[in-house]
């Protein structure tokens, strides 16, 4: 059954993720301004929402742990962090990308940027502590915490470097401006498409999470006897 | 009331479970012993019972509250591996610190009446860091009788202690039991558990094995609980 | 009221079993000297450019030299397993939580008020122009590393590498109060006065110190108790 969602969503995704390739490329016309390169945005901003949704849902999923100590919350805490900073990782390639083709430098200090650097440490933090620590029970309980307390700091962070650095472009979707509206539906159609792929990755990591319980588990059955 | 009692008690470290289905139960007065091989599965219990771990599932109650119920927590005593005590305070700061954690009303007395106690009294200013271990040990017993708890749960207490810290420790339990007070200590040391002891449970790979009233045979043949219900 | 006294036997024990020894507090500021001599080779303390972002640095030597006394903090509960007779006391969470973090903020605010001066002649600059708005940022940031640093030693006493790991999720934790601190003490030793542009980064502090503290008192027995 659950292959068979995972097949879905996949699916889905991939057709979603075509026509969206075709859109961008194909069918929408180059900006005044920018020319080609514009189009990446149409992956930069969906892979900071998705990575923004994966930690809402994560920092949601540590709470739940540490409430009912069902060890699902954590499998999915941890999974959902993997998959956010990945997509938390393609934001800061992309924007970096951008930066160079436009400002003609790859890194610019600039308040977006700079937060999503700052976060994808924070979490970061959370992969590497969750190494650190090998019995299953502390791990996830330490982890936890962990997650909460790094959640509450991500807009603290975001607020801090925005009153910091104001160099960002103005939003291109929120902003100012006058955009071409087909750029809204593509924009939206592909965070869809991202976070559909976002939650394949999710499930598959989840299923790697309890298989790699039940070899712990029968690991240390072994150890016993 | 029963003191001391555990039901239906699983606690996993991950999948593993390493108590199973556990029951163990004191009233007030009674000395269980609590005996095992290595990873039985004994100092879990123990650290459930006192409040440093949750159980997985099942219920712990300490007078019929959760062992980590603040008030609960005031009517148990701990002497665990460590001797929690700190090498670089005085004997003395550091019964007078555990004193005032547990609130008693005159810190500085309680500290010094349970220093003469364990014959501490001469060395109560010197740093637990240049103690030898009888010391040292003697001082841990101290710790944990300070708060005069109704419960005390030991983990292993006579491993490794000195005669005088033995004939100490023996003698506070013997007189704590005589006052009606709760002793579940977990112990390889079967002779000198099984003296005090009035009630015995077996540990075996996380299940109890056995649970029931120490009888002479017990007292003459230590083994005689593993020959009959363990596993060699 | 309970509550009150048990954080300061708390903290009592903490600085006396401190002072006694020493190790935690000499290491900090020897390290922050280091760190200082360190930066005027990076940056040359003589350029009027340096000493105008000196501010920054000096938060930076604060963190780092802070970080080797916050991860002692439960790190010292180890030895005798005294960890396990503070979880068995009747204290809630919060009060050994914040009796912890009042010895550590006295023992890394003794390491920040030594550096001061220290930090003036090094660098030749003049901080006592705002001096008392310029020791509340320094309480303030202060707090705000010493809660952090006090809850990640929490998080990380059992672990292997402990003393790798909790600087490494520290600092990136600490951002947003870095910043702010070292905005306002750039500022206030340039001699600008707290308030108009600087209220924002005030705020900013005060609220990262209240929502961290309290995120702290309530998870620390959750932390502690497997």
């Amino acid at each position: 059954m659950r292959q068979k969602i995972i097949y879905g969503l996949g699916a889905a995704a991939a057709i979603l993720l075509a026509r969206n390739l075709y859109s961008i490329f194909l069918q929408l016309p180059d900006d005044a301004m920018q020319g080609m390169i514009y189009r990446i945005i149409f992956f930069h901003v969906p892979a900071a929402i998705t990575a923004m949704l994966c930690a809402a849902v994560a920092c949601v999923a540590s709470i739940l742990f540490l409430i009912t100590r069902n060890f699902r919350h954590d499998a999915l805490a941890v999974a959902v962090t993997e998959v956010g900073l990945a997509f938390l990782a393609a934001n800061l390639v992309t924007g970096s990308i951008w930066g160079r083709v436009i400002w003609g430098i790859w890194w610019t200090w600039d308040a977006r940027l700079t937060s999503a650097l700052v976060c994808w440490l924070l979490y970061a933090g959370y992969l590497m502590l969750r190494h650190a620590i090998e019995e299953p029970t502390t791990r996830a309980r330490v982890s936890a915490v962990f997650n909460i307390f790094a959640f509450a700091d991500v807009p603290i962070v975001i607020f801090s470097i925005k009153w910091w650095r104001t160099q960002h472009p103005q939003p291109v979707f929120w902003g100012g401006g006058s955009i071409d509206p087909r750029m809204y539906l593509t924009a939206a159609l592909n965070l869809v498409a991202l976070a559909l792929l976002a939650s394949v990755l999710v499930l598959i990591r989840l299923r790697q999470e309890e298989v790699q319980r039940e070899i712990d588990s029968i690991r240390r059955y072994a150890h016993a006897i | 009331m029963r003191a001391v009692a555990a039901e239906g008690v699983w606690k996993f470290y991950g999948d593993y479970p390493a108590l199973r289905d556990v029951g163990i139960e004191a009233e007030p007065g009674a000395c269980l012993a609590l005996i095992g091989r290595n990873g039985a599965g004994k100092t879990t219990l123990l650290r459930i019972l006192g409040g440093f771990s949750k159980a997985g599932r099942g219920q712990v109650r300490i007078f019929g509250a959760d062992p980590r119920e603040t008030e609960t927590r005031r009517q148990v005593g701990w002497i665990g591996h460590g001797i929690s005590v700190y090498d670089e305070l005085s004997a003395i700061e550091n019964l007078t610190l555990f004193a005032r954690l547990y609130n008693l009303s005159e810190p500085r007395r309680a500290a010094l009446e349970w220093l003469s106690q364990t014959g501490l009294e001469r060395v109560q200013n010197g740093l637990v860091r240049e103690f030898s271990r009888g010391m040292r040990q003697r001082l841990a017993v101290a710790r944990a009788f300070l708060h005069k708890p109704a419960v005390l749960l030991l983990d292993e207490p006579f491993t490794a202690l000195d005669d005088r810290a033995i004939a100490v420790l023996q003698r506070l339990l013997r007189e704590a039991l005589a006052e009606g007070r709760t002793i579940v200590v977990s112990t390889h040391q079967l002779r000198e558990a099984l003296e005090l002891a009035t009630h015995v449970a077996l540990l075996n790979r996380g299940k109890i094995a056995f649970r029931g009233p120490r009888t002479p045979e017990m007292l003459s043949d230590p083994g005689w609980v593993y020959a009959h219900y363990g596993e060699a | 009221m309970n509550f009150f006294r048990q954080t300061l036997v708390i903290a009592r024990k903490d600085l006396r079993a401190e002072l006694r020894t020493k190790e935690a507090i000499n290491a900090a500021l020897a390290f922050a000297v280091v760190i200082l001599v360190l930066f005027s080779f990076a940056f040359d303390p003589l350029e009027e450019q340096t000493r105008e972002i000196s501010g920054g640095l000096l938060w930076i030597v604060f963190a780092f030299a802070g970080t080797l006394v916050l991860n002692r903090s439960f790190a010292r509960e180890l030895p005798n397993d005294c960890l396990d007779a503070l979880v068995a006391a009747p204290i809630p969470g919060s009060a050994l939580f914040l009796g912890k973090a009042l010895a550590n903020f006295v023992l890394v605010l003794a390491v920040e008020l030594v550096s001061l001066p220290v930090f003036g002649i090094f660098y030749n600059v003049h901080w006592t122009s705002r001096i008392w708005s310029l020791l509340l940022v320094l309480a303030l940031g202060t707090w705000g590393l010493t809660v952090i640093g006090t809850i990640f030693s929490a998080l990380t006493v059992n672990i292997r590498l402990r003393e790798l790991m909790a600087p490494l999720l520290v600092y990136p934790m600490l951002i947003p109060a870095l910043m702010s601190a070292m905005k306002l003490t750039v500022d206030l030793i340039a001699g600008k006065p707290l308030g108009g542009d600087n209220q924002i980064w005030l705020r900013l502090l005060v609220v990262f110190d209240v929502i961290f503290t309290a995120l702290s008192l309530v998870l620390l027995e959750t932390v502690l108790v497997e």
